[in-house]
């Protein structure tokens, strides 16, 4: 299973090599959809575990145990799709490919389950259509 | 063989005219000769559906009593023209109160389309023939004189694409355009457009009836910048940014599916403006002309974060395949304009063309032939 999780790392904790742990230790595929992180302040990771569940189970109470936060991800983007006009501007923005825009119809398409909610599509799009919802 | 606009606008009354839009006659051209095309087709439609900044709404408003010479004008808190006569005003669209950039000239323009009531209020010093000083009412469509969307420079012929090299986002009337080439944005429609199916403008000059914005519209001039100083590649196509358009429409006939206001975030407001010109083929000439491929219109590609600087020159093929390479590096491609209302445009411009509703122009003067386009130099006091 792939699972989606936002990993908080308090300032003391930034320098630690946790993905490398859950790896080496877990056997966990781990591919980061997001960072931002200060040696000092510490921050945020948006990771995909993927693995077996009691794999990732496993892993998560560790680093639960260890001194990090995990949460499931909570924010979703929503988009108005009603009033759009298929220009594809949100595209070029969205390296993570949940939005696109091509050949044959050239309507726009929205993946919610590609998006990592970077939010780059909020500020993209020139109707304001893009919405962020936490969940 | 050549073909004159009565012939066409007879074969139109009489509903038999051939019509296609530029992407059918260009997946055509694909096995056929222009000389053929021209035995077969008689008009090709194009169309645009972008954001073009330069447009704009003339509104009447009609005078109060007691009359007022409105001196400084503002639309629900846009500050709009106050330098036409007593209560006349031009709305640009990217009219704004800094205060609030997300809602513009194009918002009201749209706004009012769309049928709503918008405040309005004016000051005058007061003259003896329009003693009123101050008003404030609400106006709509319904309540005001004339209302024409006159828009000084649309349908760039060919545009450039950006990219950004530098190492910080740039937020751009491009779009938003990522960090060290991550991607590159496009904004024509390509072989659909309306000006790169005439590169010369052979059809199109003042008087051209077209599509604008839901309703027939006219070209009313050459657009502001209009340039044919630059290159022009094997097939006949201008690269880069050329020849543009000025155009005209009722207002109270639009419909806001093919005009929408919008704002790129730290650049402003702008307006989404549809535009659909008929092509008509006179001649084998016309009929190579229309026929021209996504794979043979080429553009610039701009350096956005520094300078402008030329990066390299691609196809409209190459864009719309979603990647493009500059330099040996693999960009990520998106456009800016919608293809899919182009098409819709395109494909309404040909029903009414075939359904006897419209009927072609020729020109009543030609487009410049021999334009540059001069900067501004700065100069000191």
């Amino acid at each position: 299973m792939v699972k989606k999780i936002v990993i908080s790392f308090p300032g003391e904790s930034a320098g630690r090599s946790l993905t490398y742990e859950l790896v080496k230790d877990f056997d966990i595929k781990v591919n980061i959809l997001k960072a931002d992180m200060e040696l000092s302040r510490g921050g945020k990771l948006v990771v995909e575990l993927d693995a077996e569940p009691e794999q990732i189970e496993r892993a998560i109470a560790y680093m639960e145990q260890s001194g990090v936060e995990v949460s499931s991800v909570g924010s979703k983007i929503r988009h108005n799709s009603e009033l759009c006009i298929d220009c594809g501007a949100c595209t070029s923005s969205c390296l993570a490919g949940a939005l696109s825009i091509q050949a044959p119809d050239w309507k726009l398409k929205f993946d919610p389950d590609k998006c990592v909610v970077c939010k780059l599509c909020l500020g993209s799009c020139p109707l304001g259509l893009f919405e962020i919802e936490f969940t | 063989m050549v073909r004159s606009y009565e012939e066409i606008n007879d074969k139109i009354r009489k509903g038999k005219a051939v019509v296609l839009t530029a992407e059918q006659v260009s997946e055509m051209a694909k096995t056929m000769s222009p000389k053929e095309i021209l035995k077969k087709v008689d008009v090709v439609t194009t169309g645009t559906f972008g954001a073009m900044c330069s447009s704009g709404a003339i509104l009447n408003f009609g005078h109060a009593q007691p009359a007022i010479r409105m001196e400084r004008i503002e639309i629900n808190g846009v500050p709009v023209s106050g330098g036409l006569a007593a209560v006349d005003t031009f709305v640009g669209a990217t009219d704004c109160n800094p205060a609030n950039p997300k809602y513009g000239g194009a918002n009201i323009i749209e706004d009012l389309i769309n049928g709503k009531e918008l405040i309005l209020e004016a000051w005058g010093k007061g003259t003896d023939c329009y003693p009123r000083k101050h008003i404030k009412t609400t106006i709509s469509l319904d309540t005001i004189n004339e209302a024409i969307l006159s828009n000084p420079r649309n349908a760039y012929q060919n545009y450039n694409v950006a990219t950004n090299t530098t190492d910080k986002i740039k937020y751009t009337y491009m779009g938003t355009l990522l960090p060290n080439m991550k991607n590159a944005s496009y904004s024509t429609s390509g072989e659909l457009s309306p000006l790169l199916n005439d590169p010369e403008c052979r059809t199109i000059g003042l008087g051209t009836r077209i599509f604008l914005c839901g309703t027939q519209g006219y070209v009313t001039w050459n657009g502001t910048q209009f340039n044919t100083s630059k290159p022009v590649n094997e097939f006949g196509v201008p690269i880069g940014n050329t020849r543009t358009i000025a155009v005209a429409g009722e207002m109270r006939e639009m419909n806001t599916r093919y005009l929408r206001a919008a704002y790129y975030k730290r650049y402003g407001v702008s307006l989404f403006v549809g535009i659909g010109v008929p092509i008509p083929i006179l001649d084998e000439d016309m009929a190579a002309r229309v026929s021209i491929r996504n794979c043979q219109i080429t553009t610039n590609v701009q350096d956005y974060g520094h300078n402008y600087d030329h990066l390299g020159t691609v196809t409209y093929e190459q864009l719309q395949s979603g990647q493009i390479e500059i330099g040996g590096k693999k960009i990520h491609t998106a456009p800016m304009a919608s293809l899919a209302r182009a098409r819709e445009i395109a494909n309404i411009l040909k029903q009414w063309i075939e359904a006897g509703q419209f009927e072609l122009t020729a020109p009543v003067r030609p487009m410049p032939t021999n334009r540059s386009l001069k900067g501004l130099e700065e100069k000191i006091f």
